[in-house]
């Protein structure tokens, strides 16, 4: 238990206040700035000076999930009034909607490709960090190492090897080929994080169960993963937010059905230096991450285990 | 409940041999000690009756079935840890209660027998608090609760008062005892404390080194050790050992230290080279004139009885004597040994020599 001797003065109490939210502030600027651009208009967004006070308007997040078409001022009035909101922001100009934009089922890529890759790592590398920390694996502290060495250079270096195997394999821009390769990259992490998790749990608890009348692989689910829910939730928060984020790899192996978010965003700025839309799809795709995040927070918090073992 | 059987069984880790080829029968009800140093094998014994290891070679049996090389699960036993083990993640009443979901048995019927038990262990009030945060003697009546509440064919406990503070442990290993002798479950104990055996055990297997040195009930293991090192082990002070050299034939009833002539009981085996004379600190009386000489060279005050240092031509003793003695330290005096109380050792193989006091106990086992 940690504890302190004195308890801080107020002044103190203060300064460490002050320094933390300055602190924040420093950090959280661009996300504001991120989130604000989202809802000002293209001309707001390239003011300068920059505009902190501005209307807000939803035309970005519009613009972001439409594709639209410019129209003559005579085919225009032929439409007569437009139908919808949305429809009025984008007639300001001269346009109208023609259909949806590819944001939407690219958003629906990352979050298959992320969570997918996300939940292979965990789940493989919570039986494979099982298998390391309590049976006797030969040659199991090379194997570690091996399993490490795999982060030892930056994803990126194997991009066209990568490439090229999959070319031939036709994993190319697909679902499965992503979630593989993720996986591929995360798996060491987790399984490096969770056999540290696992070993911290007391293998009596198991043989505890086993005599209880358990099977191991009941004893393992009963106990161990409970026992390890904290473990799992970080290693699946820091798996998610690697391949969520990921860029390089993306632009590199995807183009089409399988691409995800983070290569397409940057597209978007190609029709007409639309900002406000860019930033609309980065606010919207930091959500499922942050979401994830506190939701999986308490794991990260709660120390279960806490006087429940004598050491 | 049932009567267990070890019969040669071993246990090798890779090149180590952690139990080498050990025999011994728990009789049905019996609270059994399994008493050793650390490192002497005891835990893996255990663990291999309760099946978290595998034997190597050799049987056990409980209740007449060879559970050899059966999982744990398929025993029917139960097991108290060192450190509790409970299950942290759930609250007092989901531990107890959670050996019986494992056998299938409806929730009602279940938490009736968990109540019972709990009644019976006096812990009715806390079924509903997380483990975390209980005392040491509650978690040790919780894990208590999860053993007999399925009433399983034995007990298997792991020095399961060792995490629990001293003043606490005294109190824990009557309320142990009591339960036992409530229960008539048989129960086999590991322990390094030789006192807590003595004070517990129906029957105490001392092992060393993977060797189960002498079995036997308690007061038998004391008054004649089958060798050194439980001579050694048990008691405190420990049994004191007096290096000679002589030529023993059977019958014969004295040995000589120097030139000064003990009585022993009679002896059933000749020996022949490095003897050692084996003698326990209260077997040992003092007086001025005569008997075996020795200096005091200190003393330690215990209350009703006093610890005398004595050094020795043969080697140092420890003698127990009235506190009223008066004995200087730096002074010289004469011991007398009680007769009937002698082991004879034979220095090499350290085993016991068989004699008229000890035959009955060493002969069987």
């Amino acid at each position: 238990m940690s504890y302190s001797v004195t308890d801080p003065s107020p002044r103190q109490k203060w300064t460490a206040g002050t320094l933390v939210i300055l602190y924040a502030v420093i950090t959280l600027l661009p996300l504001l700035w991120i989130i604000a651009t989202g809802f000002k208009s293209p001309s707001d967004a390239i003011a300068y000076p920059p505009k902190v006070i501005f209307d807000p308007t939803l035309e970005g997040y519009v613009n972001l999930f439409t594709t639209r078409t410019r129209m003559s001022p005579d085919a225009l009035s032929a439409l007569g009034e437009p139908a919808t909101w949305y429809d009025r922001i984008v007639r300001q100009y001269d346009m109208v909607i023609s259909g949806p934009s590819r944001y939407g089922e690219r958003f629906l890529n990352s979050v298959i490709i992320g969570f997918g890759s996300t939940f292979l790592s965990v789940f493989l590398g919570t039986l494979a960090a099982y298998a390391f920390s309590r049976f006797k694996v030969p040659l199991k502290d090379d194997l570690m190492f091996f399993i490490l060495s795999t982060r030892m250079m930056p994803p990126i270096a194997v991009a066209i090897p990568i490439f090229l195997m999959f070319r031939q394999l036709g994993l190319s821009d697909t679902h499965l080929g992503m979630i593989l390769l993720y996986t591929g990259v995360n798996l060491s992490l987790s399984v490096w994080l969770l056999k540290g998790f696992i070993d911290e749990i007391p293998v009596e608890y198991e043989e505890a169960a086993l005599i209880d009348g358990y099977t191991r692989f009941q004893a393992f689910t009963k106990v161990v993963l409970p026992q390890a829910a904290t473990g799992i939730a970080s290693t699946a928060i820091f798996c998610l937010i690697f391949s969520w984020n990921e860029y390089a790899f993306a632009v590199l192996l995807t183009s089409g059905t399988a691409q995800t978010a983070p290569p397409f965003i940057p597209t978007i700025i190609g029709v007409g230096k639309d900002w406000p839309a860019v930033a609309a799809g980065a606010t919207l795709f930091l959500v499922p991450v942050m979401v994830f995040t506190i939701l999986l927070r308490k794991h990260l918090l709660r120390g279960i285990t806490f006087g429940a073992v004598r050491k | 409940m049932a009567q267990i059987l070890i019969e040669n069984v071993r246990k090798e880790f890779g090149s180590f041999t952690a139990v080498q080829s050990s025999s011994f029968t728990v009789e049905d009800g019996e609270f059994f000690m399994l008493l050793g140093p650390s490192g002497c094998g005891k835990t893996t014994t255990l663990r291999m009756i309760a099946g978290l290891e595998l034997p190597t070679s050799g049987q056990i049996r409980i209740g007449g079935e060879d559970v050899s090389q059966k999982p744990a699960s398929q025993r029917d036993i139960a097991f108290v840890f060192q450190m509790f083990a409970l299950y942290p993640h759930m609250n007092v009443r989901q531990n107890i209660r959670y050996p019986l979901i494992s056998q299938g048995m409806k929730r009602r019927e279940a938490n009736a027998r968990v109540e019972e038990v709990a009644r019976i262990l006096g812990i009715t009030d806390i079924l509903n608090r997380p483990v975390g945060g209980l005392s040491g003697g509650d978690r040790q009546r919780i894990a208590l609760g999860r053993a007999i509440v399925r009433d399983p064919k034995c007990f298997l406990m792991d020095e399961p008062l060792g995490a629990l503070d001293a003043e606490f442990r005294e109190h824990m290993s009557h309320e142990l005892r009591a339960l036992h002798d409530r229960m008539g479950a048989t129960t086999i104990y590991v322990t390094h404390d030789q006192l807590e055996a003595m004070q517990m055990g129906d029957k105490i297997v001392v092992m060393n080194h993977g060797v189960v040195e002498q079995f036997g009930v308690p007061q038998q293991i004391y008054d004649w050790p089958a060798t050194m090192f439980v001579a050694d082990f048990i008691g405190s002070p420990p049994m004191n050992f007096l290096r000679f050299h002589a030529s023993l034939s059977h019958g014969d009833t004295h040995v000589g230290l120097g030139d000064h002539r003990c009585e022993i009981p009679q002896t059933r085996q000749g020996a022949n080279g490095d003897l050692v004379f084996g003698i326990r600190p209260e077997h040992i009386r003092i007086r001025t004139e005569g008997g075996y000489r020795a200096r005091v060279t200190a003393t330690e005050y215990l209350g009703t009885t006093q610890i005398v240092m004595l050094d020795t031509a043969h080697g140092t003793l420890k003698a127990r004597a009235p506190s009223g003695d008066p004995v200087q330290t730096g002074t010289t005096l004469g011991l007398d040994f009680d007769p009937r109380a002698v082991t004879l050792f034979d220095a090499k193989s350290t085993r016991a020599l068989l004699s008229a006091g000890n035959e009955e106990v060493l002969s069987h086992g």
